[in-house]
């Protein structure tokens, strides 16, 4: 796509306006209360004070010798929503990835540049994938519920975190948590493939919750659900939200509209050698990035005029 | 023949036959010769498959009785009646060991190579070295064991025939195992690790209940096979005309071993004794399968 408008580094530019004494200094731990009823309403009120929960620094993903996303610069703030949009391979999915290192499944994936996750560089030597894992958990975009009963599906989580014992408390929680409890209240020994879509997806979500992360990573988590579906799991994310951080990435841009309170938009780019790769253009708050947008691209996308 | 024409312009008014009759005359002849010799492919194939079952019920029903089934085998092979014990005992713990040995391994090999190996050389090697045993003939293996185990220990016993037949199994039950956890979808495996499970805890609590009514199946296929091999026990195992309940000392039978030997003596007696056994073996392994399925239904999480 030729861009009459390219500014330098646009990316870097417009977020530094955003987040200014945040992204410098990030102390090395920063646990922030959780649920400080942050609401949507909320949306205008940027929290200066407190340091992003999440960090990425100049982070590239490469596939071999392809560097797919480059040099992506985005705070993930505490109890917000923050949306990932853009066209298909804009490496969104890819970023998603890199914050709980389910890249690192991907043989010859590498991340390089920073994501830090309350200051500490969640790559650096030492860390255990598997603990920022239980910080930082995911729903995907199939719901993808084990070959389980529903019950199982939720206590897995809590087992593998050493939880023993009855876990009946915890398990109704976690479902009352996904506003799935009242549906399955009757049949938690079913199995999970006996619900429906949209079900399924919140049994996810519920399985995500029950071990407590503070990120809730979701990729294109309606993308296989039907409307009345897709409605219900925006607003169990509104809900979330007050207690939980979430990075979504959807297709949808209505739905990055409806839900979330930030907005990072990714296009598809070729460099000088012809291949394309992916690259964060805009991230503002969701209302700029919809309505007044800085980026023409950022424009072109949101209003329809892409491609 | 039939066109398609758009309706506007078609002669007759009336709704178009939905009936077979309105195809073209080719179109169903097609059908027609299709049709019969796919079923007549059916049948040749059915027909050995019944001829077989047929002739082992009804010349096994005529030996097959109580003793038959306890009493030891005659020594001589002229003399007619029962019995078969000393084969069926020899069968069920020869080839019990022999899965003891031979599933867990196979089982933890596939594991390495569709969840740790994946590409890696040594991944590829193995996989390569499972796909040239399984094409390995089976008295290759008899005499392997006959040299490294038989001429060593200088005695031939049960457990020799153990090893030659896990020898054989091993390399089924990698395969089939490896191509059943291929089937286990990525996505069980990243919901598991997103949760902060170890990749340990998501193969057992994950991956393996997933995937073990396949890798159970593949584990009988494989057991069945080695239940009906002849020529590795044949070198390996020796003869016995006597229960001998020791795997490791002494010499032992099986029921193949013994279909092979009376069916190959010119007296009635014996052959008779070998359609009984044929018909012996044939329901071990029917039973076998049966109760596997059972087994592996309970298992299986319902759907609904």
């Amino acid at each position: 796509m030729p861009d009459p408008f390219t500014r330098g580094a646009p990316a870097d530019g417009s977020r530094e306006t955003q987040a200014p004494a945040a992204a410098q200094a990030v102390p090395e731990v920063h646990f922030a209360p959780p649920a400080t009823a942050l609401r949507a309403q909320d949306n205008e009120r940027r929290k200066e004070s407190v340091p992003p929960v999440m960090e990425l620094r100049d982070v590239s993903v490469s596939y071999g010798d392809f560097k797919a996303v480059r040099d992506t610069n985005l705070p993930i703030d505490h109890n917000r929503i923050t949306a990932m949009i853009g066209p298909s391979g804009c490496g969104k999915s890819t970023i998603l990835r890199a914050l709980n290192r389910m890249n690192d499944l991907i043989p010859g994936a590498r991340v390089s540049g920073t994501v830090t996750y309350h200051g500490q560089d969640i790559y650096a030597a030492g860390v255990d994938p598997i603990q920022v894992r239980r910080h930082i958990g995911m729903v995907f975009q199939k719901p993808n519920p084990f070959p389980k009963s529903i019950y199982d599906n939720i206590a897995y989580g809590l087992r593998i975190n050493g939880i023993k014992g009855k876990l009946d408390d915890q398990v109704e929680q976690a479902l009352t948590g996904a506003a799935l409890w009242d549906e399955v209240k009757d049949k938690l020994k079913t199995s999970a493939f006996a619900l429906s879509g949209g079900q399924q997806q919140r049994l996810c979500i519920a399985r995500a919750i029950a071990v407590q992360p503070e990120v809730i990573l979701m990729d294109e988590p309606c993308s296989a659900l039907d409307p009345i579906s897709t409605a219900k799991i925006e607003d169990l994310m509104r809900e979330l939200a007050k207690i939980y951080t979430i990075v979504i990435v959807t297709h949808n841009m209505q739905q990055a509209a409806r839900v979330s309170h930030s907005t990072a938009f990714f296009t598809a780019e070729v460099d000088d050698r012809q291949v394309r790769y992916g690259r964060l253009i805009e991230f503002d708050e969701t209302d700029r990035i919809f309505t007044n947008p800085s980026d023409e691209r950022t424009e072109a996308y949101v209003t329809g005029r892409f491609g | 023949m039939t066109t398609t024409v758009p309706p506007a312009e078609r002669a007759d008014a009336g709704p178009p036959s939905l009936r077979p009759s309105g195809l073209a005359p080719r179109r169903r002849i097609i059908n027609r010769v299709a049709q019969v010799l796919i079923t007549l492919a059916l049948v040749v194939a059915v027909v050995p498959l019944a001829w077989v079952t047929i002739a082992v019920l009804a010349r096994g029903f005529q030996i097959l009785s109580w003793q038959f089934l306890t009493e030891d085998i005659p020594n001589s092979y002229r003399r007619h009646g029962p019995g078969m014990a000393p084969a069926i005992v020899g069968t069920f713990l020869i080839t019990g060991m022999a899965a003891l040995m031979a599933v867990p391994l196979g089982v933890f090999g596939a594991i390495y190579l569709n969840e740790y190996g994946k590409q890696k050389p040594l991944a590829q090697v193995i996989r390569t070295m499972a796909d040239v045993m399984t094409g390995v003939p089976s008295i290759v293996m008899g005499l392997f064991i006959y040299t490294v185990v038989v001429v060593v220990t200088g005695e031939k016993t049960g457990f020799a025939g153990s090893l030659a037949l896990a020898c054989l199994m091993l390399p089924i039950v990698i395969r089939s195992s490896e191509e059943i956890l291929r089937l286990v979808p990525d996505d069980l495996r990243q919901a598991s690790l997103a949760l902060g499970a170890r990749q340990w805890r998501t193969i057992l609590t994950v991956v393996l209940p997933a995937a073990i009514s396949g890798i159970t199946s593949g584990a009988l296929l494989a057991i069945a096979r080695a239940a009906g091999e002849t020529a590795p026990l044949v070198a390996t195992i020796g003869i016995t005309f006597a229960v001998n309940p020791n795997l490791f000392s002494g010499q032992n039978t099986a029921l193949p071993a013994q279909i092979f030997r009376n069916a190959s003596q010119p007296f009635e007696g014996a052959q008779e004794r070998a359609w009984g056994a044929a018909l012996t073996l044939v329901v071990i392994v029917f039973v076998f399968t049966v109760l596997a399925r059972v087994v592996v239904s309970r298992f299986a999480i319902k759907e609904r």
